[in-house]
């Protein structure tokens, strides 16, 4: 679906952060904020809601602690045990470091294949981009636009009276 | 009204220790002077707790039994239990004491390091739990002086005399470094520049306080720098001395690393209590939730590192299966008819378990009352931990807890009334710091 969106480019990050606070306090809806870096208090700022993505880790790391756990449990215990140092063969002081590795190799793994898909920011050859500055040095506030034409000027006002250097227009075309 | 990007600045506070909090700190103190008495008439009188202390008198077998399983032969007595406990107890609570209250300073001296800004409000309570040191470094003098006999076995007589009934080849060949005068010359060289740089620390922050400018930053920067490098070395070392040599056979590598992640990790939670005590009580307007959540980030993150430690020491140990290594988790895991088992698992869950699951969530670490129990939790835990590193090595089969939790309450007062009176002493916000409006904006 195609939807066109004012851009708000900015210099610096202080002067986003209060142009963002102003912009919603004038009632209007921003869409995203693109920048270079996090920048602090930004999602408080954007009235983001915190991100569920801890609790998906957490399942995650269960997972994956499972996993690890059965796998030496299952190979070294019942497939093919083996006498080691004269140790039990199910051993778990010995099972820990190897459950701890993997439990955080499920957990990173997991949640970054979870945030790409749920963000749509996975890689792929055309990737769309509202202003490419915005992975250099610029800060980028986009705002959807609806069908009123005298919308963009109003946004424009606005934007540029809280510090915007410049305010573009530019279709998008998102999942 | 304050905005995200609009805050007011902090000015200064001054703490006012209420007649009620220092009724509290002597109560403190009388309480465990009580616990105390009761637990040395019962050593005594060999009744209560002291059922085992009776037991080990009327059957020398098991003292001897617990001495041979020690690798060490129960040659020697020494003083009656009471006393023996009352000193080993002493040392022990001074050595947990002593090291949180110099993590007051490591910590100060980490966060000048990284020029970190965000701690600034919690500056001056991290300068206040050093008021411990002096009296803590002259309780170590003295205790050593008097008790070493009976904390330390390579102290006993002739140890190291070839000719004599007491000689033990395995101490002896460790007397190049544990002989009296190079352990003493050692422990006042730590204990010396501990009190030297949380004295220099202080001094450089409260003229900062005075006079203002930049050149006191840079002056505490220089010298936190100089602190690190040499408490990196001196901690570990006096894990060594203080600790690890009263069980002279046994060694480990990881020591060092271990008793510091248990001070540090104890530090933390100090500092985080008494912030969340002091803002409960309507000071430190500044310091937010946010300030909270890195605390508890910290306490989380260090819980977990103290048991990263102490698993890479207990798996190897336990991976080798060596003797002389070994005996230290025998003696600890079923030695001296189990009685330390309850304690060794009790410590990991106390350090480890309950930390990990409390403070996992971004929620926890934002609710006071659970960062509170959680603190607590660290500095009773990390107290045991320290119990479960002095007492099977000294006390063997005749320890308690009536003496060692008596001396631990006297030791908690006397803590409080100097921590109290030292953040009294100056503003509770670092007025002239560089950074304070970092801290007072600090966003997690």
């Amino acid at each position: 679906m195609t939807k066109r969106y004012a851009l708000g480019i900015f210099e610096d990050e202080d002067v986003l952060l209060h142009a963002v606070e102003n912009v919603r306090a004038a009632g209007v809806k921003i869409h995203d904020v693109f920048s270079p870096y996090p920048v602090h208090g930004i999602d408080d700022a954007l009235g983001i809601e915190r991100s569920r993505l801890p609790i998906a880790a957490f399942f995650f790391g269960m997972t994956g602690l499972a996993f690890a756990l059965w796998m030496q449990i299952y190979m070294l215990g019942f497939d093919w045990p083996m006498n080691i140092g004269g140790k039990p063969h199910i051993a778990l002081p010995a099972f820990i470091p190897v459950a701890f590795e993997l439990t955080v190799f499920f957990t990173c793994h997991g949640m970054a294949l979870t945030f790409f898909t749920i963000t749509g920011l996975y890689p792929r050859p055309k990737v769309p981009v509202m202003d490419v500055r915005a992975t250099d040095d610029k800060f980028v506030m986009a705002i959807e636009l609806d069908e009123t034409s005298s919308q963009f000027s109003r946004l424009t006002q606005l934007l540029r009276d809280n510090g915007a250097s410049e305010v573009n227009q530019k279709e998008m075309t998102t999942k | 009204m304050a905005t995200l990007t609009h805050q007011e600045s902090a000015t200064a506070e001054q703490l006012v220790v209420t007649d009620g909090a220092r009724k509290t700190f002597i109560t403190i103190i009388v309480a465990g002077v009580v616990v105390l008495i009761i637990g040395l008439l019962a050593a005594i009188f060999h009744i209560g707790e002291g059922e085992h202390a009776a037991a080990g008198e009327a059957a020398g077998h098991l003292s001897a039994a617990a001495g041979h399983e020690a690798g060490a032969a129960a040659h020697h007595e020494g003083s009656p239990i009471w006393l023996k406990r009352l000193l080993v107890s002493l040392w022990h609570s001074n050595v947990f004491f002593l090291g949180v209250s110099t993590i007051g300073t490591v910590f100060m001296a980490i966060n000048y390091v990284a020029y970190a800004g965000w701690s600034v409000l919690i500056k001056r309570i991290a300068e206040a739990l050093s008021a411990w040191v002096i009296p803590g470094a002259a309780i170590m003098l003295v205790v050593f002086l008097l008790g070493r006999h009976d904390i330390f076995h390579w102290t006993h007589e002739g140890i190291m005399d070839k000719g004599s009934a007491n000689y033990d080849a395995i101490i002896a060949g460790k007397s190049g470094f544990l002989n009296l005068p190079f352990y003493l010359i050692r422990t006042i060289v730590y204990l010396g520049i501990w009190a030297y740089f949380s004295w220099k620390l202080r001094q450089l922050s409260l003229a900062e306080d005075q006079l203002g400018g930049t050149v006191w930053f840079h002056k505490s920067i220089n010298a936190s720098a100089l602190f690190l490098v040499l408490y990196a070395v001196t901690s570990s070392m006096s894990a060594w001395d203080w600790v690890m040599s009263v069980d002279t056979h046994w060694f480990s590598t990881m020591f060092g690393w271990y008793v510091f992640a248990s001070w540090w990790v104890s530090g933390i939670a100090a500092i985080a209590l008494t912030a969340i005590f002091l803002k409960q009580a309507g000071y430190l307007k500044a310091l937010t939730v946010n300030h909270m959540h890195d605390l508890g980030k910290l306490m989380f993150g260090f819980s977990i590192f103290w048991t990263y430690v102490w698993f890479s020491q207990f798996m190897l140990i336990w991976y080798a299966n060596l003797p002389e290594e070994a005996v230290y988790f025998n003696q600890r895991l079923g030695g001296f008819e189990g009685r330390y088992t309850g304690m060794f698992f009790f410590n990991l869950v106390i350090n480890f378990v309950f930390p990990f699951l409390g403070l996992m969530t971004r929620d926890a670490k934002r609710q006071m009352i659970i960062m509170k129990i959680v603190c607590i939790a660290i500095l009773i835990g990390h107290w045991s931990d320290f119990y479960l590193m002095l007492m099977p090595g000294t006390m063997k089969g005749e320890n308690g807890f009536l003496i060692e939790i008596g001396v631990a309450a006297i030791f908690l007062g006397a803590f409080l009334i100097l921590f109290t009176r030292r953040l009294a002493a100056a503003s509770l916000v670092p007025v002239h710091h560089p950074f304070l409006d970092e801290s007072v904006h600090h966003t997690t």
